[in-house]
């Protein structure tokens, strides 16, 4: 039962650290509105050079224009979800430096949902919203015999592959503990992964593939997934189960993360000479 | 001290201050190596299906990747250089004390922000342009001419770069806060410069407007110099007129910024 109460004074804590943040964003509307639609406009770049991409071909890897943009949209959207709840865990080696993260440990209310909920920024939104319409145009435009499993599949690598993108966040987030100036090695990670699940796994070097399926596990955010509703072959010629197997591999990043997170603030020294 | 020199000590001290940060200049090199991976692979593929894209061969795409790499912080292709501290000042009115001092005020800020840049490109830039010619094929001259003419191009860049930046935080001096404007820097910094697509492989028409457009002189230009693709003085004139262009645009724009536009502060 402690277990639990500890989980809902976090969340309880998130909301109201998030709502704040929401309510200091919301009086400058304008500027809200603006930035939201200038996130949306940096995060579909990389939405762009694909479509300048098949202004010069029509297929890249072997996939199609939709099939590609399936993979954009789920991966877009899930690190999207990721990148609201959590994403603002990168100023965490900003709080090491100048010592304000002394503050949050003797505040009654779990650090994690402090460090979450942080910055809390609704400008995110943009990130999701750009990702859901590829996702939607991909999924009327691929050619895929639906089945009542690939349709429950979506919104399973959706939740899925967000949790993986958390844990990646969580686990950056030690790592920064540690590390304090090197914030930016998280974002290799988080948007190079992100990146990275945009393309086919076709496109890349076999051991990189190798890489990012058993070791950082990003594969089951879409391509093992994907891979079963297109109908394609398994990336590493995967066995056909693994296709649903994203929730537990979720599951398990949470759960590695939430140990190294832990093992993180144990080692926590505070800044001072 | 004369003015020459007072410009250099402004440059070392540019260059000091982000030399300063040691372990985050590591985890840029870090990054940039990985995107750089991921935009190899996918260029590859790319150039797979359409040999010779915009002029260029497999090797010559990867060296383009690799050499926006190395010049993504160096330009700072999405801002985050001299034009945040300087919108910054003139946000709170700290700029005031700038206006007073005995030199002039975008050649101060262009002398920091080259600093940066050479500490960008040397800490930074250089090893994961090393790193991708040690793993993949790269097509780079042997020869001393063009690498000769490849540090005139970077050189100008930086100054067209520069030019940029300045105009937009300027621009601080009506609107009072720069988060559009830097947002607005980064998505046409980012697309117009080559980051997502070299500019040679855009098409048609919009190819064409691309590549006329002063972010042309940033990383395509460099680029096509180091491996032959054009004439060096075609590029430096192309970057040398969009230099001038834009610096005497800066100067025009500052002189009304300060002319008729009321310091913050109290």
């Amino acid at each position: 039962m402690a277990e639990r109460s500890a989980l809902l004074e976090g969340l309880r804590a998130y909301r109201l650290i998030a709502g704040m943040w929401v309510r200091s964003s919301m009086t400058y509307r304008t500027s809200f509105a603006v930035t939201v639609l200038g996130n949306l406009m940096v995060t579909g770049l990389d939405f762009v050079a694909i479509l300048l991409m098949f202004s010069q071909v029509d297929s890249l890897g072997g996939w199609s224009l939709p099939e590609i943009a399936l993979l954009y949209g789920l991966s877009a959207t899930s690190f999207g979800l990721a990148d609201l709840v959590l994403g603002s865990m990168d100023v965490l080696g900003g709080r090491m430096r100048d010592g304000s993260f002394d503050t949050l440990l003797v505040r009654p209310a779990p650090v994690l949902a402090q460090i979450g909920a942080d910055h809390f920024a609704l400008r995110r939104l943009g990130r999701i919203t750009q990702g859901a319409l590829v996702l939607g145009w991909a999924l009327v435009s691929v050619e895929v015999e639906w089945t009542a499993g690939k349709v429950l599949l979506v919104p399973l690598m959706l939740v899925s592959g967000a949790a993986i993108f958390c844990a990646f966040f969580v686990a950056g987030a030690a790592f920064q503990i540690l590390a304090q100036d090197a914030a930016e090695v998280q974002n290799a990670f988080t948007y190079g992964g992100t990146t990275l699940l945009q393309y086919p796994p076709t496109v890349f070097g076999k051991d990189l593939v190798r890489g990012v399926t058993f070791m950082l596990p990003l594969a089951f955010v879409n391509w093992v997934p994907a891979a079963y509703v297109l109908g394609r072959p398994y990336p590493l010629a995967l066995p056909s189960w693994t296709a649903f197997v994203s929730p537990l591999v979720a599951v398990a990043c949470c759960a590695l993360a939430g140990l190294a997170w832990r093992a993180g603030l144990r080692s926590y020294r505070s800044t001072g000479s | 001290m004369g003015s020459g020199r007072l410009y250099l000590t402004v440059a070392a001290g540019g260059f000091r201050r982000y030399a300063t940060y040691r372990l985050a200049t590591a985890a840029g090199v870090f990054t940039n190596t990985v995107f750089g991976v991921i935009l190899v692979y996918t260029y590859l593929a790319l150039w797979d299906e359409k040999p010779h894209l915009g002029g260029y061969d497999q090797a010559q795409a990867v060296t383009y990747v690799w050499l926006g790499q190395c010049l993504y912080a160096t330009l700072a292709i999405q801002g985050g250089g001299a034009e945040k501290d300087l919108m910054e000042r003139i946000r709170t009115g700290e700029i005031a004390v700038d206006l007073y001092r005995p030199a002039d005020l975008q050649l101060w800020w262009m002398a920091g922000d080259m600093g940066r840049a050479l500490f960008q490109m040397l800490g930074r830039g250089v090893v994961p342009f090393l790193f991708g010619a040690l793993f993949f094929p790269m097509a780079l001259p042997t020869a001393v001419t063009p690498w000769a003419a490849f540090v005139i191009t970077l050189l100008l860049a930086a100054v067209v770069s520069f030019a940029i930046r300045y105009l937009a935080a300027l621009s601080v001096f009506w609107l009072m806060d720069g988060m559009g404007v830097n947002q607005a820097l980064m998505i046409t910094g980012i697309f117009f410069s080559g980051m997502v697509l070299p500019l040679n492989a855009f098409p048609g028409v919009l190819g064409e407007i691309v590549r006329a457009l002063p972010w042309a002189a940033q990383i395509q230009m460099p680029a096509d110099v180091l491996m032959g693709e054009t004439a060096p003085l075609g590029a430096f004139a192309f970057q040398a007129a969009w230099a001038v262009a834009l610096l005497a645009a800066g100067r025009l724009l500052q002189s009304v910024a300060t002319r008729r536009v009321v310091v913050q502060g109290g």
